[in-house]
Protein backbone atom coordinates (compact mmCIF):
# COMPACT_ATOMS: atom_id res chain seq x y z
CA UNK A 1 0.00 0.00 0.00
CA UNK A 2 2.62 2.51 1.13
CA UNK A 3 4.81 1.41 -1.76
CA UNK A 4 2.03 2.02 -4.24
CA UNK A 5 1.42 5.47 -2.81
CA UNK A 6 5.07 6.30 -3.12
CA UNK A 7 5.03 5.09 -6.70
CA UNK A 8 2.07 7.36 -7.45
CA UNK A 9 3.82 10.24 -5.73
CA UNK A 10 7.04 9.99 -7.70
CA UNK A 11 5.50 9.10 -11.07
CA UNK A 12 4.41 12.69 -11.74
CA UNK A 13 7.90 14.00 -11.16
CA UNK A 14 9.66 12.01 -13.85
CA UNK A 15 7.84 9.04 -15.31
CA UNK A 16 4.86 11.06 -16.46
CA UNK A 17 5.97 14.64 -15.91
CA UNK A 18 3.81 17.04 -17.91
CA UNK A 19 4.20 18.56 -20.41
CA UNK A 20 7.33 16.62 -21.42
CA UNK A 21 6.44 12.98 -20.85
CA UNK A 22 2.70 13.48 -20.81
CA UNK A 23 2.37 15.82 -23.79
CA UNK A 24 -0.71 17.58 -22.43
CA UNK A 25 -1.34 21.13 -21.30
CA UNK A 26 0.98 22.73 -23.81
CA UNK A 27 -0.92 25.99 -24.22
CA UNK A 28 -0.21 27.44 -20.79
CA UNK A 29 3.33 26.04 -20.90
CA UNK A 30 3.93 28.14 -23.99
CA UNK A 31 1.90 31.18 -23.10
CA UNK A 32 2.70 32.14 -19.54
CA UNK A 33 6.34 31.09 -19.25
CA UNK A 34 7.79 34.48 -20.16
CA UNK A 35 9.33 34.55 -16.68
CA UNK A 36 10.05 32.01 -13.96
CA UNK A 37 7.60 33.74 -11.63
CA UNK A 38 4.67 33.50 -14.07
CA UNK A 39 5.50 29.86 -14.73
CA UNK A 40 5.55 29.03 -11.04
CA UNK A 41 2.28 30.92 -10.42
CA UNK A 42 0.50 29.14 -13.26
CA UNK A 43 1.92 25.78 -12.19
CA UNK A 44 0.75 26.22 -8.60
CA UNK A 45 -2.72 27.34 -9.72
CA UNK A 46 -3.03 24.25 -11.93
CA UNK A 47 -1.68 21.99 -9.17
CA UNK A 48 -4.26 23.36 -6.72
CA UNK A 49 -7.10 22.66 -9.16
CA UNK A 50 -5.66 19.24 -9.98
CA UNK A 51 -5.41 18.07 -6.34
CA UNK A 52 -8.91 19.20 -5.40
CA UNK A 53 -10.57 18.06 -8.63
CA UNK A 54 -8.95 14.63 -8.35
CA UNK A 55 -10.15 14.36 -4.76
CA UNK A 56 -13.70 15.51 -5.50
CA UNK A 57 -14.11 13.40 -8.63
CA UNK A 58 -12.72 10.33 -6.93
CA UNK A 59 -15.06 10.79 -3.95
CA UNK A 60 -18.02 11.02 -6.33
CA UNK A 61 -16.85 8.32 -8.75
CA UNK A 62 -19.49 5.80 -7.70
CA UNK A 63 -22.36 8.31 -7.85
CA UNK A 64 -21.68 9.91 -11.23
CA UNK A 65 -23.34 7.90 -14.02
CA UNK A 66 -20.72 6.95 -16.58
CA UNK A 67 -22.70 8.40 -19.49
CA UNK A 68 -22.52 11.96 -18.24
CA UNK A 69 -19.19 11.67 -16.48
CA UNK A 70 -17.20 14.03 -18.72
CA UNK A 71 -19.80 16.78 -18.32
CA UNK A 72 -19.86 16.27 -14.55
CA UNK A 73 -16.06 16.38 -14.37
CA UNK A 74 -16.06 19.62 -16.34
CA UNK A 75 -18.55 21.23 -13.94
CA UNK A 76 -16.45 20.23 -10.92
CA UNK A 77 -13.26 21.49 -12.55
CA UNK A 78 -14.88 24.74 -13.71
CA UNK A 79 -16.12 25.44 -10.17
CA UNK A 80 -12.63 24.93 -8.74
CA UNK A 81 -11.11 27.12 -11.45
CA UNK A 82 -13.57 29.89 -10.65
CA UNK A 83 -12.50 29.69 -7.01
CA UNK A 84 -8.83 29.95 -8.00
CA UNK A 85 -9.66 32.89 -10.27
CA UNK A 86 -11.38 34.79 -7.45
CA UNK A 87 -8.64 34.01 -4.91
CA UNK A 88 -5.93 35.14 -7.33
CA UNK A 89 -7.76 38.38 -8.10
CA UNK A 90 -8.08 39.07 -4.38
CA UNK A 91 -4.57 38.24 -3.18
CA UNK A 92 -2.24 38.15 -6.21
CA UNK A 93 -3.67 40.87 -8.42
CA UNK A 94 -0.57 41.74 -10.53
CA UNK A 95 0.08 38.06 -11.25
CA UNK A 96 -3.55 37.41 -12.18
CA UNK A 97 -3.44 40.38 -14.58
CA UNK A 98 -0.35 38.93 -16.26
CA UNK A 99 -1.75 35.44 -16.56
CA UNK A 100 -4.99 36.93 -17.93
CA UNK A 101 -7.30 34.55 -19.76
CA UNK A 102 -4.98 31.61 -19.11
CA UNK A 103 -6.36 31.25 -15.56
CA UNK A 104 -9.94 30.51 -16.70
CA UNK A 105 -8.43 28.37 -19.45
CA UNK A 106 -7.21 25.86 -16.83
CA UNK A 107 -10.71 24.41 -17.32
CA UNK A 108 -9.77 23.15 -20.76
CA UNK A 109 -6.27 22.11 -19.73
CA UNK A 110 -6.15 18.49 -20.84
CA UNK A 111 -4.00 17.47 -17.85
CA UNK A 112 -6.80 18.07 -15.36
CA UNK A 113 -9.42 16.21 -17.35
CA UNK A 114 -6.86 13.59 -18.32
CA UNK A 115 -5.98 12.75 -14.71
CA UNK A 116 -9.66 12.79 -13.74
CA UNK A 117 -10.51 10.26 -16.44
CA UNK A 118 -7.28 8.28 -16.23
CA UNK A 119 -6.74 8.08 -12.47
CA UNK A 120 -9.39 9.64 -10.21
CA UNK A 121 -12.28 7.75 -11.77
CA UNK A 122 -10.68 4.43 -10.77
CA UNK A 123 -8.93 5.10 -7.46
CA UNK A 124 -9.94 6.11 -3.91
CA UNK A 125 -9.86 9.82 -2.96
CA UNK A 126 -6.61 9.82 -0.97
CA UNK A 127 -4.60 8.11 -3.71
CA UNK A 128 -6.15 10.42 -6.29
CA UNK A 129 -5.16 13.50 -4.33
CA UNK A 130 -1.61 12.14 -4.08
CA UNK A 131 -1.64 11.65 -7.84
CA UNK A 132 -2.92 15.21 -8.28
CA UNK A 133 -0.16 16.48 -6.00
CA UNK A 134 2.55 14.62 -7.88
CA UNK A 135 1.42 15.50 -11.41
CA UNK A 136 0.66 19.07 -10.30
CA UNK A 137 4.07 19.45 -8.69
CA UNK A 138 5.69 18.03 -11.83
CA UNK A 139 3.79 20.53 -13.96
CA UNK A 140 4.74 23.44 -11.69
CA UNK A 141 8.39 22.32 -11.84
CA UNK A 142 8.33 22.07 -15.64
CA UNK A 143 6.70 25.47 -16.04
CA UNK A 144 9.23 27.05 -13.69
CA UNK A 145 12.05 25.39 -15.62
CA UNK A 146 10.75 26.62 -18.99
CA UNK A 147 10.14 30.07 -17.49
CA UNK A 148 13.64 30.14 -16.01
CA UNK A 149 15.32 29.22 -19.29
CA UNK A 150 13.36 31.86 -21.16
CA UNK A 151 13.85 34.53 -18.52
CA UNK A 152 17.56 33.91 -17.90
CA UNK A 153 18.55 33.94 -21.56
CA UNK A 154 15.81 36.20 -22.86
CA UNK A 155 15.90 38.93 -20.25
CA UNK A 156 19.05 38.21 -18.25
CA UNK A 157 17.19 37.93 -14.94
CA UNK A 158 15.83 35.12 -12.73
CA UNK A 159 12.72 35.79 -10.66
CA UNK A 160 13.41 39.46 -11.41
CA UNK A 161 16.98 39.37 -10.03
CA UNK A 162 19.74 40.25 -12.54
CA UNK A 163 21.54 37.04 -13.39
CA UNK A 164 24.38 38.12 -15.68
CA UNK A 165 26.58 41.21 -15.53
CA UNK A 166 25.84 44.53 -17.18
CA UNK A 167 27.42 43.51 -20.46
CA UNK A 168 24.95 40.68 -21.16
CA UNK A 169 22.92 41.22 -24.30
CA UNK A 170 19.57 39.39 -23.78
CA UNK A 171 18.20 37.20 -26.56
CA UNK A 172 14.78 38.84 -26.77
CA UNK A 173 13.77 36.12 -29.25
CA UNK A 174 13.27 33.71 -26.35
CA UNK A 175 10.78 35.94 -24.56
CA UNK A 176 8.66 36.45 -27.70
CA UNK A 177 6.15 33.96 -29.07
CA UNK A 178 8.40 31.86 -31.38
CA UNK A 179 10.96 31.47 -28.60
CA UNK A 180 8.42 29.61 -26.49
CA UNK A 181 7.97 26.89 -29.12
CA UNK A 182 11.70 26.53 -29.71
CA UNK A 183 12.50 26.40 -25.97
CA UNK A 184 9.98 23.66 -25.26
CA UNK A 185 11.00 21.73 -28.38
CA UNK A 186 14.65 21.86 -27.34
CA UNK A 187 13.92 20.87 -23.73
CA UNK A 188 11.81 17.98 -25.01
CA UNK A 189 14.69 16.82 -27.21
CA UNK A 190 17.14 17.05 -24.27
CA UNK A 191 14.76 15.03 -22.13
CA UNK A 192 14.54 12.38 -24.88
CA UNK A 193 18.30 12.33 -25.16
CA UNK A 194 18.67 11.88 -21.39
CA UNK A 195 16.08 9.09 -21.31
CA UNK A 196 17.83 7.23 -24.10
CA UNK A 197 21.19 7.68 -22.42
CA UNK A 198 19.74 6.16 -19.25
CA UNK A 199 18.41 3.31 -21.34
CA UNK A 200 14.77 3.92 -20.42
CA UNK A 201 12.01 2.76 -22.66
CA UNK A 202 11.38 5.38 -25.31
CA UNK A 203 7.87 6.67 -24.67
CA UNK A 204 7.95 9.89 -26.62
CA UNK A 205 7.33 9.48 -30.30
CA UNK B 1 -12.17 50.38 -41.45
CA UNK B 2 -11.86 49.38 -37.82
CA UNK B 3 -13.37 46.03 -38.68
CA UNK B 4 -10.87 45.38 -41.48
CA UNK B 5 -8.08 46.27 -39.09
CA UNK B 6 -9.56 43.90 -36.51
CA UNK B 7 -9.84 41.13 -39.10
CA UNK B 8 -6.22 41.43 -40.26
CA UNK B 9 -4.99 41.64 -36.71
CA UNK B 10 -6.90 38.54 -35.61
CA UNK B 11 -5.92 36.44 -38.64
CA UNK B 12 -2.24 37.28 -39.02
CA UNK B 13 -0.74 39.59 -36.42
CA UNK B 14 -2.29 38.12 -33.29
CA UNK B 15 -2.86 34.65 -34.71
CA UNK B 16 -4.46 32.73 -31.84
CA UNK B 17 -2.32 29.68 -32.44
CA UNK B 18 1.12 31.14 -33.05
CA UNK B 19 1.01 34.43 -31.15
CA UNK B 20 -1.46 33.65 -28.37
CA UNK B 21 -0.72 29.94 -28.05
CA UNK B 22 -4.30 28.69 -27.87
CA UNK B 23 -5.30 25.24 -29.07
CA UNK B 24 -1.90 23.63 -29.20
CA UNK B 25 -2.91 20.08 -28.27
CA UNK B 26 -5.05 19.45 -31.38
CA UNK B 27 -2.52 21.48 -33.36
CA UNK B 28 0.15 18.86 -32.68
CA UNK B 29 -2.33 15.99 -32.65
CA UNK B 30 -4.16 16.34 -35.96
CA UNK B 31 -1.53 18.01 -38.09
CA UNK B 32 0.10 14.78 -39.22
CA UNK B 33 -2.04 14.57 -42.35
CA UNK B 34 -3.29 17.33 -44.60
CA UNK B 35 -6.86 15.98 -44.85
CA UNK B 36 -7.40 15.70 -41.10
CA UNK B 37 -5.99 19.18 -40.65
CA UNK B 38 -8.50 20.53 -43.15
CA UNK B 39 -11.40 18.75 -41.44
CA UNK B 40 -10.33 20.07 -38.07
CA UNK B 41 -9.92 23.61 -39.44
CA UNK B 42 -13.45 23.58 -40.87
CA UNK B 43 -14.91 22.23 -37.62
CA UNK B 44 -13.09 24.88 -35.59
CA UNK B 45 -14.35 27.77 -37.71
CA UNK B 46 -17.90 26.45 -37.44
CA UNK B 47 -17.89 25.84 -33.69
CA UNK B 48 -15.96 28.98 -32.75
CA UNK B 49 -18.45 31.18 -34.59
CA UNK B 50 -21.47 29.47 -33.03
CA UNK B 51 -19.94 29.35 -29.55
CA UNK B 52 -18.93 33.01 -29.69
CA UNK B 53 -22.46 34.09 -30.62
CA UNK B 54 -23.94 32.12 -27.73
CA UNK B 55 -21.37 33.04 -25.08
CA UNK B 56 -21.49 36.68 -26.17
CA UNK B 57 -25.29 36.75 -25.82
CA UNK B 58 -25.21 35.12 -22.41
CA UNK B 59 -22.43 37.41 -21.23
CA UNK B 60 -24.02 40.64 -22.48
CA UNK B 61 -27.65 39.94 -21.66
CA UNK B 62 -27.47 37.77 -18.54
CA UNK B 63 -24.12 37.83 -16.74
CA UNK B 64 -23.25 41.52 -17.04
CA UNK B 65 -26.63 43.10 -16.21
CA UNK B 66 -26.95 40.95 -13.09
CA UNK B 67 -23.31 41.24 -11.95
CA UNK B 68 -22.65 37.55 -12.32
CA UNK B 69 -19.33 37.87 -14.13
CA UNK B 70 -17.67 35.43 -11.74
CA UNK B 71 -19.78 32.70 -13.35
CA UNK B 72 -18.12 33.39 -16.71
CA UNK B 73 -15.79 30.38 -16.69
CA UNK B 74 -18.43 27.91 -15.59
CA UNK B 75 -21.16 29.12 -17.94
CA UNK B 76 -18.86 29.40 -20.96
CA UNK B 77 -17.54 25.86 -20.69
CA UNK B 78 -21.05 24.49 -20.22
CA UNK B 79 -22.34 26.42 -23.24
CA UNK B 80 -19.46 25.20 -25.39
CA UNK B 81 -19.75 21.58 -24.24
CA UNK B 82 -23.50 21.38 -24.77
CA UNK B 83 -23.30 23.28 -28.04
CA UNK B 84 -20.75 20.87 -29.45
CA UNK B 85 -22.95 17.94 -28.44
CA UNK B 86 -26.01 19.60 -29.98
CA UNK B 87 -24.22 20.37 -33.24
CA UNK B 88 -23.08 16.78 -33.42
CA UNK B 89 -26.62 15.43 -32.97
CA UNK B 90 -28.13 17.87 -35.48
CA UNK B 91 -25.46 17.18 -38.09
CA UNK B 92 -25.92 13.44 -37.66
CA UNK B 93 -29.67 13.76 -38.38
CA UNK B 94 -29.70 16.50 -40.99
CA UNK B 95 -26.52 16.42 -43.00
CA UNK B 96 -24.74 13.13 -43.37
CA UNK B 97 -22.01 14.52 -45.65
CA UNK B 98 -21.11 17.32 -43.28
CA UNK B 99 -21.19 14.91 -40.36
CA UNK B 100 -18.84 12.54 -42.10
CA UNK B 101 -16.47 15.40 -42.80
CA UNK B 102 -16.51 17.01 -39.34
CA UNK B 103 -17.91 14.30 -37.08
CA UNK B 104 -14.77 12.86 -35.53
CA UNK B 105 -13.34 16.28 -34.76
CA UNK B 106 -16.36 17.67 -32.96
CA UNK B 107 -15.94 15.95 -29.56
CA UNK B 108 -12.27 16.98 -29.55
CA UNK B 109 -13.22 20.62 -29.84
CA UNK B 110 -14.80 20.80 -26.37
CA UNK B 111 -11.36 20.70 -24.83
CA UNK B 112 -9.82 22.95 -27.44
CA UNK B 113 -8.76 26.07 -25.64
CA UNK B 114 -9.00 28.09 -28.87
CA UNK B 115 -12.81 28.09 -28.77
CA UNK B 116 -12.97 28.98 -25.09
CA UNK B 117 -10.10 31.44 -25.49
CA UNK B 118 -11.84 33.38 -28.25
CA UNK B 119 -15.02 33.53 -26.14
CA UNK B 120 -13.05 34.80 -23.14
CA UNK B 121 -11.17 37.38 -25.21
CA UNK B 122 -14.45 38.70 -26.59
CA UNK B 123 -15.86 39.00 -23.07
CA UNK B 124 -12.68 40.65 -21.81
CA UNK B 125 -12.63 43.27 -24.58
CA UNK B 126 -16.40 43.84 -24.23
CA UNK B 127 -16.94 43.85 -28.00
CA UNK B 128 -20.18 44.79 -29.73
CA UNK B 129 -22.06 42.28 -31.87
CA UNK B 130 -20.46 43.11 -35.22
CA UNK B 131 -16.87 43.18 -33.94
CA UNK B 132 -17.58 39.92 -32.12
CA UNK B 133 -18.68 38.27 -35.38
CA UNK B 134 -15.64 39.53 -37.28
CA UNK B 135 -13.22 38.69 -34.47
CA UNK B 136 -14.56 35.16 -33.98
CA UNK B 137 -14.57 34.33 -37.69
CA UNK B 138 -11.16 35.72 -38.48
CA UNK B 139 -9.52 34.24 -35.39
CA UNK B 140 -10.82 30.81 -36.32
CA UNK B 141 -9.77 31.28 -39.94
CA UNK B 142 -6.31 32.28 -38.72
CA UNK B 143 -6.18 29.12 -36.63
CA UNK B 144 -7.25 27.00 -39.59
CA UNK B 145 -4.70 28.67 -41.82
CA UNK B 146 -1.85 27.99 -39.41
CA UNK B 147 -3.04 24.41 -38.91
CA UNK B 148 -3.21 23.61 -42.64
CA UNK B 149 0.12 25.32 -43.39
CA UNK B 150 1.73 23.39 -40.55
CA UNK B 151 0.28 20.08 -41.72
CA UNK B 152 1.82 20.75 -45.12
CA UNK B 153 5.24 21.18 -43.54
CA UNK B 154 4.80 18.19 -41.27
CA UNK B 155 4.10 15.86 -44.17
CA UNK B 156 7.53 16.82 -45.50
CA UNK B 157 9.11 16.33 -42.07
CA UNK B 158 8.08 12.69 -42.06
CA UNK B 159 10.29 11.87 -45.01
CA UNK B 160 13.32 13.81 -43.84
CA UNK B 161 16.11 12.56 -41.60
CA UNK B 162 15.55 14.02 -38.14
CA UNK B 163 17.95 13.32 -35.23
CA UNK B 164 16.49 10.57 -33.08
CA UNK B 165 16.00 12.65 -29.95
CA UNK B 166 14.21 15.38 -31.86
CA UNK B 167 11.73 13.06 -33.56
CA UNK B 168 8.01 13.50 -33.02
CA UNK B 169 6.74 16.33 -30.88
CA UNK B 170 10.12 18.00 -30.34
CA UNK B 171 10.79 18.74 -34.01
CA UNK B 172 7.13 19.71 -34.47
CA UNK B 173 7.46 22.34 -31.75
CA UNK B 174 10.68 23.75 -33.16
CA UNK B 175 9.06 23.92 -36.61
CA UNK B 176 6.06 25.70 -35.11
CA UNK B 177 8.49 28.16 -33.56
CA UNK B 178 10.01 28.95 -36.95
CA UNK B 179 6.53 29.35 -38.38
CA UNK B 180 5.61 31.71 -35.54
CA UNK B 181 8.74 33.68 -36.43
CA UNK B 182 7.46 34.00 -40.00
CA UNK B 183 4.06 35.14 -38.73
CA UNK B 184 5.79 37.80 -36.63
CA UNK B 185 6.68 39.46 -39.92
CA UNK B 186 3.03 40.48 -40.20
CA UNK B 187 3.48 42.78 -37.24
CA UNK B 188 4.61 45.49 -39.62
CA UNK B 189 1.10 45.52 -41.10
CA UNK B 190 -0.54 46.80 -37.92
Amino acid sequence: MAEKLQQTLTAGLWKRIPPFRLVLGLCPSLAVTMSAENGLGMGLATAFVLILSNGAISALRNIIPSKVRIASYIVIIATLVSIVEIIMKAYFFPLSEQLGIYIPLIVVNCIVLGRAEGFASKNPPFNSMIDGLSVGAGYALSLTLIGSVREIFGAGTWFGIPFFGETFEPMTFLVSAPGAFVTIGTLLALQNLFSRWRGEKFIQG
Amino acid sequence: MDLIYLAISATFVNNILLAQYLGNCPFLGVSKKLETAMGMAAAIVFVTLLASIFTWSVFTFVLRPYDLEFLKTLSFILIIASLVQLVEIILKKKSRTLYNALGVYLPLITTNCAVMGVALLIAKKEMDFLSMLVFATTSAVGYGLALILFAGIRVRLQISAVPQSLQGTAIALVTAGIMALAFMGFQGMA
